[in-house]
């Protein structure tokens, strides 16, 4: 592999392609003129596009054409498995008319000129499809103008398709190539005057088209942050305290330097600080020890013979089995440490219902097990430096080595690499830190490789649960009570990443679980929260809040149904049919502790996704109760089916916050509405018609139903189980029916994330488990943790429901019902309720 | 230290590595050959799959000691050369079967074997091969039909 260059302005790389966005690009649409130098607002000012020493014609800093045709998109937001560094290239060549053969795709380029790059919260899509079209449309205008002027003909008789501009009347053609000379000096028309098509005409957005990259996927290309390569670099490991929050007092670091390839060893002070001044952005370095040596291996091996002493800190006897206690204790009461939504009287309803049922629901902690190790290449040279990274944040990483080398966030090139696999965990750049920090101290380019066990023992959690629930229906089957005591965890100690998930009394898009669907269709209902303190890091994990919400809400539902001696899908839709009680978020305004972050992460909206904003608020040190400390975060309680809320950042959460993530185990979605109850009802129905909801099942085999929204999208199944005498649980089927709006960008890619969805939601249900004892993690590698395989995957049916709505992202919507689903099915089946996370626990066998 | 003597993708390779050290960084450190991944270091992930003499093989826990004069295939050895793709290379673009792409070289000379020992395999014959190699993007489904995708082509003749 061809060296990279070190702390140059281009990248000789496919996927760092050479393009100089403020040099070759100077055109922005007035969107970003914000983010413009001066020099650059002239240019825009001026109106002129700018070509490059190339020729090339470049109307925006995402689109540029050569004169041999070829049209160059930026992918701006970066690439973890989502397809997104295909699907957002597609959109802009849709509207400009572009053959898609011609295009080539420049990702991985770090720059503030782009808006957000933190990619997270299913937000990509949604904020950034509108402004791709226009981005397509306005090169296109200026490519017929182009033609037309040099024609002499009207601009309105001519036409587009796949890169050539034709006037049919005169039988006039010409390559979008030949054209780029002229369109160079025509001036940029305003984004918001250029006709957009009608999306029946669409010819590319809605079919199926492969991964741009997937020939070099399977070649074998260096595309991932473990594959980067400088001249002169070393190989790094770093060893942290197992227990979260300890620190190095001594190491054999004297026997370590004097192992084979071993270059130096040293302990790193580190910046225990790890959320620092803006919430999600991990800008400190835990405190650890740091071998340096001139290959992986010899650093691995070497590590073997490390002996370190550590301070353990304070949190050295947390436990999952303590915390059981805890929480068991805790939960029986009615009242949280807060109330997140309060109707009618639940407690007096309950003592007067027909029936009740009482369940505890448990879910462990997880982790994201990136298939990639986390891992960065850092050389820092002086007060400036260079990384290469895998990251879903590239501002936060940039940060966070600026505040390590303790300069301004302009020194620090970032080159982003393709991540083997985010799930959130990438939002949080401690990595990108940490190797930061040791090619600093170590004063080489080094390349630091986590190990799966560094991995696995300090992730930044999905953090584990308890639901004390209740419900009551009565005489007629009606659901007339609903009371649930959410105890949860908080990382309370000052500076500690992640707040709690919390419950937000609010619901359609923006719940926290406290008021999500059956909330204002149950007229006595109440919710509360406790939080138990802890050190361990929790942050976003796919669909955050909403993955193990779902499991409670949607099984407990079912319960309900079955108490109520109703068939689970009536039940719902009687419910659904009934008039729902106010929606307490206030429309226009958030401010809900507990819905913490907003679509800021690429969001529509000038500014919004940006770099954060310098003068941003700290965050609260240390925090309340709930939510530990989770500032009153940006809601975005947008009106149903509007536009996601364009607050940029409310008290404590700078634009670029992550949806949901912001603060750790994240309060949800945050695109605002309600639940939509068309949506809702529309999915829930299409699953059940295309999975035969009703048919008969033999003793052992079951159907379950399950639906959640999140992200501004529905997500419905039905899925089908086997149930050996034995127990062995087999998943046969999974339809589902998937509402994301009213288009759909690559079919293909759609299709794959929800596929992705169901199975990881299927494995971390049925197996993923963390415990943690005397403050660490048990598990370590994949033999302790178990996940799923390509025997356990089910056969998956997808069906889209193209509603009228904005075009809303599918990474994580997928998630939240299918738990449900399965151990709805599993009742079914064998009349066994699964109430704990993961099923592996439950003894399923049945005679 | 000491000197080996590889045949890697068919080129006779030297490194000058210790004895211990894993195939995987050998390939990845030593020979610049980075499409074969590490994942777990214990040979639990599969994302470390080589062909040793035609079999699949962990290289993370494969010693270069004991490698000797056996074949070293990589994913960057698997085509006959860059203009003829393998059928499952093929097959993993028609059907866009990577989301991340981590695994996928795993995974690819995995069934690579699998096709070369059952051309036509079934479902539970893809189920059985492939449950050692780990997917966190959970692109299974696809990766059962782009092997069966792949042993078509491959009776259509191969590359095409």
């Amino acid at each position: 592999m061809k060296p990279l260059p070190l702390l140059s302005k281009e990248i000789d790389r496919r996927s760092f392609l050479r393009v100089s966005a403020l040099a070759g690009g100077g055109m922005m649409l007035g969107f970003y003129t914000s983010k413009l130098s001066a020099a650059d607002a002239a240019s825009v000012a001026a109106g002129q596009p700018t070509t490059g020493a190339t020729g090339d014609f470049s109307p925006n800093a995402f689109v540029r054409i050569s004169p041999n045709g070829t049209v160059t998109i930026t992918a701006h937001k970066t690439e973890m498995g989502q397809g997104i560094i295909t699907s957002l290239p597609m959109i802009v060549a849709e509207e400009l008319d572009a053959d898609w053969k011609s295009v080539r795709i420049d990702a991985g380029r770090h720059s503030t000129t782009f808006p957000g790059q933190a990619t997270a919260g299913s937000s990509s899509t949604p904020g950034s499809y509108a402004m791709m079209r226009q981005l397509g449309a306005t090169a296109r205008a200026m490519l017929v103008e182009a033609a037309a002027q040099t024609w002499g003909v009207p601009a309105t008789e001519c036409t587009t398709a796949a890169g050539v501009v034709t006037h049919a009347t005169s039988g006039r053609k010409a390559g979008y190539g030949e054209l780029v000379a002229k369109a160079a000096t025509l001036p940029v028309p305003a984004a918001n005057t250029v006709a957009l098509k009608d999306p029946k005409d669409f010819k590319l957005l809605g079919t199926r088209v492969g991964g741009y990259y997937n020939p070099d996927i399977v070649t074998g290309k260096p595309l991932f942050g473990i594959d980067q390569k400088v001249p002169g670099m070393l190989h790094a490991v770093y060893v942290k305290c197992p227990v979260f929050g300890g620190k190095p007092t001594g190491a054999n670091l004297e026997k370590i330097r004097t192992l084979p390839g071993v270059k130096q060893a040293f302990l790193v002070e580190g910046r225990p600080n790890l959320v620092g001044l803006l919430p999600g952005i991990s800008i400190g370095v835990e405190p650890g020890v740091a071998i340096v040596a001139d290959s992986t291996w010899a650093a691995l091996s070497a590590r073997q013979q490390l002996e370190v002493t550590w301070d353990e800190g304070r949190f050295a006897n947390d436990s999952t089995a303590s915390f059981n206690r805890q929480a068991a204790e805790i939960g029986v009461k009615p009242d949280g440490q807060t109330v997140a939504r309060n109707d009618g009287d639940a407690v007096a309803a309950l003592a007067t219902a027909a029936k009740t049922v009482e369940a505890t629901y448990i879910y462990p902690f997880i982790s994201h097990a990136n298939m990639e190790p986390q891992n960065t290449l850092a050389y820092v040279q002086g007060d400036r430096a260079e990384i290469w990274s895998p990251t879903q944040h590239p501002q936060g990483a940039a940060q966070a080595v600026a505040a390590l080398l303790g300069c301004p966030i302009g020194n620090i090139k970032v080159n982003i690499a393709r991540m083997g696999t985010g799930f959130g965990r990438r939002y949080i750049s401690d990595f990108a830190a940490e190797a930061a920090a040791i090619s600093k101290q170590a004063n080489a380019p080094i390349k630091l490789l986590w190990t799966r066990e560094d991995d696995m023992q300090h992730d930044f959690y999905r953090p584990g649960g308890y639901h004390f629930l209740k419900g009551g229906v009565d005489a007629a089957g009606k659901l007339v009570a609903w009371q649930n005591h959410f105890v949860t965890f908080g990382s309370m100690t000052a500076g500690r990443g992640g707040g709690a998930p919390t419950l937000s009394p609010g619901d359609g898009g923006n719940l926290g679980g406290g008021g999500a669907f059956p909330a204002r269709y149950v007229p006595n209902f109440r919710s509360v929260q406790t939080v138990l303190e802890t050190n361990i890091p929790i942050g976003p994990w796919r669909d955050p809040g909403h993955n193990a919400f779902g499991f409670v809400l949607e099984s407990f539902v079912d319960e309900m149904a079955h108490a109520a001696g109703k068939d689970p899908l009536q039940f719902r839709l009687d419910l659904l049919a009934t008039t729902p009680l106010p929606n307490p978020v206030p429309a226009g305004r958030g401010g809900f502790p507990g819905a913490p972050g907003a679509p800021g992460a690429g969001g529509p909206p000038p500014g919004a996704g940006g770099p954060p904003a310098a003068g941003a608020p700290p965050a609260p040190a240390g925090g309340a109760p709930a939510g530990a400390g989770a500032p009153p975060a940006i809601a975005g309680a947008a009106p149903a089916g509007g536009p996601p809320a364009a607050v940029a950042g409310g008290p404590g959460g700078p634009a670029g916050a992550p949806p949901g993530g912001a603060r750790g185990g994240g309060g949800g979605g945050g695109f605002g509405g309600g639940l939509n109850v068309d949506r809702f009802r529309g999915v829930l129905q299409l699953a059940a018609e295309k999975a035969a909801w009703g048919k008969r099942y033999d003793r052992g085999q079951g159907a379950g139903i399950a639906a959640y929204t999140s992200m501004q999208g529905y997500a419905a199944y039905v899925v089908e189980v086997t149930v050996s005498r034995t127990g062995t649980l087999k998943v046969d089927r999974v339809v589902a029916a998937i509402d994301v709006g009213r288009q759909i960008v690559n079919l293909s890619g759609a299709e794959a994330q929800v596929q992705s969805s169901i199975i990881d939601a299927l494995s971390a249900a049925w197996y993923a488990d963390l415990t943690l004892d005397k403050g660490r993690i048990v598990q370590g590698n994949f033999a302790e943790y178990s996940l799923l395989r390509m025997p356990q995957a089910p056969k998956i049916e997808i069906n889209f429901i193209k509603s009228d709505n904005n075009p809303s992202g599918l990474g994580e919507i997928g998630v939240p019902p299918l738990a449900p689903a399965v151990a709805n099915a599993i009742f079914a089946a064998t009349g066994k309720r699964i109430r704990e996370m993961p099923f592996s626990k439950t003894n399923l066998s049945w005679s | 230290m000491s000197q080996y003597t590889l045949t890697v993708n068919g080129q006779s390779r030297s490194v000058d590595v210790a004895p211990e050290t894993p195939l995987l960084w050998v390939l990845r450190d030593s020979l610049d050959l980075v499409g074969t991944k590490f994942g777990c270091g214990i040979g639990q992930c599969g994302a470390c799959t080589v062909h040793l003499n035609g079999t699949p093989t962990r290289g993370c826990i494969t010693p270069i000691s004991a490698v000797g004069s056996q074949r070293v295939t990589t994913i960057e050895g698997l085509a006959a050369n860059p203009a003829q793709l393998h059928p499952l290379q093929q097959a993993w673009i028609e059907q866009d079967v990577p989301q991340c792409g981590y695994c996928q070289a795993g995974q690819i000379m995995t069934a690579a074997a699998l096709l070369r020992d059952k051309p036509q395999p079934t479902d539970a014959d893809i189920d059985s091969a492939m449950a050692g190699n780990l997917c966190r993007c959970a692109t299974y489904v696809r990766i059962r039909s782009g092997i069966h995708r792949a042993a078509e082509l491959a009776a259509q003749g191969g590359a095409r």
